[in-house]
């Protein structure tokens, strides 16, 4: 029942992705209402989902990295949601559903929902840290996907080969002004994350830490070249890039290994 | 009832022809003088459209003769300029009219605004009747869905339009931006003009001739500055209009690097539509530099008319969709008029039965 409810938020996901494709090789992009909808609809999908899972495991639903990719996945839809309209990005929709579809799309077909034999205690402060962690992550990824619209328009300002989905996109500064507030956002929230993970009461593996710390530091030097006007904006929109793949790859790392090798 | 329109345009006559045409007769005058039962005249600077509903034929010489400013000669002269559409065809051609498809620069949306307005006047006068006022409301509904549902007035077709739009994507609202004019030449006093026309208040402007600028900081409520101090202002600006005659390049790598260190998180927008240029084309490699001069305008010009060009297709298509619609539906209120009037003539005619 749980996985049907999130193949039908895949497909709501993959029916925004397969109008932005149609409409783009038409040449014609219209920032409707059809992508906000569509995204709407998976997210509440997505919700009903994590929720029925978290009910059965009795604790937040971060057990595996099936339930991680979800989650993260939620998250990503989640900011989105917040950011998006408020920020007047409709076009962002276009760029948020191809990233949630890759997400629970991997995590559908690849056999990483293993259960643990036994039914995990609950540990407030671990489930804390690790869904503000992941809603952090979301923010990244939101800055991310800000930072490939920046780089696109960049290049096509550059290069003056305008294309229909240029004139669809967010003013250069206006999509900057996003991608410094959603790394602010992911920052505090990762920071959060970071804290209450000492208060977890558990041994943390060092090499997790040590990379969490970097990962933490790349996003701390990012929004210190930002203040000091050390950075120009396409930089910081392509190590935002740099930035979410890092952060991604360091939490498949954590994931993976806390699965094959769990903590008692 | 037949709907029919007579008329010429850029595609079938020159400037000076559709001159011998354009405004000398008002809709209510096609009406008395060529015994339509309903008329309007749209004119514009590329056609000069006469579209009207009559029961009997009205000839396509009788048209152009109350169009014509000097009768018989003109009109006779320029029978072959003159096209005609009647019933579908007719309907069809105002809707790619009015849809912008038939003109000069496809997608311009300034048609419609016409179409309107010489609706609204033929309304006032009592030129348009019910058949008319179907046919270009329909037409308005045409060419609106045309507009929402293609990309047929994407983009900007002239310099001017694309140096402001560009500013737009860049910058989002220009209101607050800082735009310095070099070289006052009547390029970028049209540039100018566009950019203030969108909300720019900070224009500076900067000459060799101090009167010249003087002048046309006047004109656009822009401020003069020394030509001494322009490269000073590049620190401050947003936007850089620049249109000298110099012979060497005023702005390079070198010279512009240092102006850029202390704005690395605002871009640069340089409009060089001078010929030599001004500016080093290397400085659009520089990081927040947009550097277009007028090749590249004109390259993002016919960029936009090449993707407009690509939706007629999809615009044609919505427009074959109305008509045979529109057509059966003016059939259908056709033939109920036509039986309320027989109706109507049977009832006159019992009384005179009687007496017989």
């Amino acid at each position: 029942m749980d996985r049907l409810l999130l193949i039908v938020s895949t497909l709501c996901f993959l029916a925004a992705v397969v109008r932005t494709i149609v409409a783009l090789r038409a040449g014609i992009f219209r920032t409707g209402q059809f992508n906000f909808l569509a995204i709407g609809l998976g997210f509440i999908f997505q919700t009903a989902f994590l929720s029925i899972r978290g009910h059965a495991l009795g604790r937040c639903p971060l057990t595996n990295l099936f339930e991680v990719f979800i989650f993260l996945a939620w998250s990503v839809a989640l900011v989105y949601m917040l950011v998006g309209p408020a920020y007047r990005l409709s076009l962002m929709g276009a760029f948020t559903a191809p990233l949630v579809v890759l997400l629970q799309g991997f995590a559908l077909i690849a056999p990483i929902d293993i259960r643990h034999p036994v039914k995990l205690p609950a540990n407030p402060w671990l489930e804390f840290h690790a869904s503000i962690s992941i809603i952090a992550y979301g923010a990244f990824a939101l800055a991310c996907i800000a930072g490939v619209m920046y780089l696109v328009q960049e290049r096509q300002l550059k290069t003056r080969q305008l294309h229909s989905i240029f004139y669809h996109l967010p003013p250069l500064t206006d999509l900057f002004a996003a991608i410094t507030r959603l790394l602010w956002l992911g920052f505090g929230l990762y920071t959060l994350g970071i804290v209450s993970g000492f208060f977890t009461s558990r041994p943390l593996p060092r090499v997790q830490v040590v990379a969490a710390i970097g990962i933490w530091m790349l996003y701390a030097a990012i929004l210190q070249g930002r203040h000091l006007r050390r950075l120009a904006p396409k930089r910081v929109a392509a190590l935002c890039v740099i930035g979410f793949v890092a952060a991604l790859t360091l939490l498949w790392g954590i994931t993976f290994s806390a699965q094959t090798h769990p903590l008692p | 009832m037949n709907l029919f329109c007579v008329g010429l345009s850029h595609h079938t006559a020159n400037v000076e022809t559709r001159e011998s045409f354009a405004g000398h007769a008002e809709s209510d005058c096609i009406l008395r003088r060529a015994g339509c039962a309903e008329a309007l005249v749209l004119t514009t600077c590329n056609r000069v459209e006469v579209y009207g509903a009559s029961e009997k034929r009205v000839s396509t010489d009788e048209i152009a003769r109350c169009l014509a400013r000097e009768i018989e000669k003109d009109a006779h002269q320029c029978a072959p300029a003159f096209y005609r559409y009647e019933g579908e065809k007719c309907v069809q051609h105002l809707f790619r009219v009015a849809s912008g498809l038939d003109s000069m620069v496809v997608g311009e949306t300034e048609i419609l605004g016409q179409a309107k307005k010489a609706y609204e006047s033929a309304r006032a006068s009592g030129a348009a009747g019910p058949w008319l006022h179907r046919l270009f409301q329909r037409a308005f509904h045409v060419a609106k869905q045309v507009r929402t549902r293609t990309e047929i007035t994407r983009g900007s077709v002239s310099v001017g339009s694309v140096a402001v739009d560009l500013a737009r994507k860049i910058f989002g609202q220009l209101s607050k931006r800082k735009v310095l004019v070099l070289g006052a030449g009547e390029t970028s006093e049209r540039t100018a003009r566009a950019l203030v026309s969108r909300g720019v208040t900070d224009l500076r402007v900067s000459n060799r001739s101090s009167d010249r600028a003087r002048e046309l900081a006047g004109l656009v409520g822009g401020q003069a500055i020394p030509f001494d101090d322009w490269r000073d202002e590049c620190r401050e600006i947003d936007i850089l209009i620049t249109s000298t005659s110099s012979e060497a390049p005023l702005l390079t790598p070198a010279n512009l690097a240092p102006m850029l260190c202390d704005r690395i998180d605002r871009p640069l927008f340089i409009i060089d539509i001078a010929v030599p240029r001004d500016v080093d084309p290397r400085v659009n490699e520089m990081d927040g530099v947009y550097l277009y001069d007028i090749d590249s305008l004109q390259s993002v010009a016919e960029q936009s008319l090449a993707l407009r060009r690509q939706q007629i297709a999809a615009a044609e298509a919505i427009i074959a969709e109305h008509v045979p619609d529109f057509v059966a539906s003016i059939s259908r209120g056709w033939n109920r008029v036509s039986r309320t009037a027989e109706r109507s003539s049977v009832a006159d005619s019992s009384p005179r039965t009687s007496e017989l």
